[in-house]
């Protein structure tokens, strides 16, 4: 059950998204996987929403 | 056939703006024209690119020819508009013209130049080609010197992109001297005590500041330069780096007798004084508001996509902090607008500050926050009235 966790970085800014940490500052507890973060949510940076993410390598 | 939607600029404001007006419209024909080499790729992350190992080529996304396929459009590369033709509804490229339905003005800034002997002799980056030739020299100043010396980096100038520059490249390996007359770092978004919390992040990681201090000249020796500063003290480097701001693109404009101050000024609806003349991005003005940052730019970007597609879209800018790419220490700004009054309050320890600018009935107008206290964003945020209502 322990599937590794991701970052996903916006394309737009560059924001990552670390899932072992969340985004307390954002509602998003340490180890929110982005499949879980709520559709509407947009980028704290520049306001993209989740399909301009993509995952990057840890 | 209807004429096309013309944009001119392919960077971040360009692109975004097909992006969201493809998302409402496939059909329109569009061209876009660009002096560079069109290739798409994120401003913000130039400024991290030297920590992260990047160069200019992974940086790049897509290049010119992905993005005309992925976005149905035309694209023009290596081409510069020499006049526009408001009332005729074309545009000029030297002995073309082409006839456009709506025009969107995207051009960016362009860095500023001052008048200092040698000034040449700096590199200078606001976009992808400029960091390709600045990282392409200083990768190959440290093949060439590999054992001998760490490379020293002059750079000028302690803004938003001085700072973050010289962070990235402290923390890759280079040597770095900051120069700046400014007596802390960001004085234009901090509060004193907040850019003094800045200067032990920077210079831990192995940051040189000479601040209080201008250049007054460069010149070039051996495969370096040599500063002069007004104190009369002399610094070598290997490589300059000018970083003193930005100046949004208006020559265009203002020679087709668009309304322009600071930058190419557009009302609610992105449109410059001339009818299906649209302005976006660094170069734009809107409501008076000339905004170098991302997320003004995206929201611009979705509003006036709708608008050109049908549905006249007024802008509104919500809350919108700025976040600084000093990582060794995060700090998150949100500045008040130009001209209100108030007062700095300050609280916690250094390097951990939230300092809260409030007006007169203590109603909060922006705040800076640094370490720690970045977490306090959401609560200040809320309190916070939208830039643009």
């Amino acid at each position: 059950m322990s599937q590794t966790l991701k970052k996903w970085q916006c394309i737009v800014c560059g924001w990552i998204y670390d899932e072992t940490e969340g985004c307390p500052e954002e509602g998003l507890a340490p180890g929110t996987r982005w499949e879980d973060v709520p559709s509407d949510w947009l980028c704290p940076d520049c306001g993209v929403g989740k399909e301009d993410f993509e995952m990057i390598e840890i | 056939m209807a004429a096309p939607l013309v944009v001119i600029g392919t960077g971040l404001a360009g692109y975004n703006l097909v992006k969201e007006f493809r998302k409402l419209d496939a059909q329109t024909p569009i061209i876009m024209i660009t002096s560079d080499d069109g290739r798409q790729y994120s401003k913000p992350m130039l400024s991290t690119g030297f920590t992260k190992g990047k160069s200019a080529d992974d940086l790049a996304m897509a290049d010119a020819g992905k993005m005309a396929d992925t976005l149905g459009i035309e694209i023009r590369t290596h081409q510069s508009v020499t006049a526009l033709h408001t009332d005729a509804h074309e545009i000029q490229l030297g002995e073309e013209t082409i006839a456009y339905s709506q025009l969107v003005l995207a051009m960016g800034a362009a860095p500023i130049e001052i008048p200092l002997s040698g000034f040449e002799h700096l590199y200078h980056i606001n976009d992808l080609m400029d960091y390709a030739r600045f990282n392409q020299a200083a990768m190959a100043t440290v093949a060439s010197q590999v054992g001998q010396h760490k490379k020293r980096i002059l750079v000028m100038g302690a803004g938003l992109v001085g700072c973050e520059y010289a962070h990235d490249m402290a923390g890759a390996g280079f040597e770095v001297i900051l120069v700046s007359p400014d007596a802390y770092p960001l004085p234009r978004l901090l509060p004193e005590e907040c850019g003094h919390a800045l200067m032990p992040a920077l210079t831990s990681l192995g940051v040189e500041l000479r601040l209080g201090h201008a250049v007054v000249s460069v010149e070039k020796k051996g495969d370096g330069i040599v500063a002069v500063l007004d104190d009369g003290s002399v610094l070598e480097a290997d490589m300059g780096l000018s970083a003193v701001g930005l100046s949004p693109r208006t020559d265009l404009a203002k020679a087709a007798g668009l309304a322009c101050e600071r930058g190419i000024q557009v009302d609610r609806m992105l449109q410059t004084s001339a009818q299906d003349v649209y302005a976006l991005g660094d170069c734009a003005e809107v409501a008076g508001l000339n905004l170098l940052y991302v997320l003004p730019l995206m929201n611009c970007a979705r509003a006036l996509a709708k608008t050109l597609s049908g549905q006249a879209t007024e802008i509104r800018y919500p809350v919108m902090p700025v976040q600084v790419k000093t990582p060794s220490l995060p700090i998150v700004v949100s500045p008040a607008a130009n001209g209100v009054t108030g007062q700095w309050q300050i609280s916690g320890q250094s390097p951990n500050l939230k300092a809260e600018f409030r007006g007169e009935s203590g109603n909060l107008l922006g705040y800076a926050l640094t370490g720690e206290c970045v977490a306090e964003k959401m609560a200040l945020n809320k309190e916070l009235p939208p830039m643009l209502a």
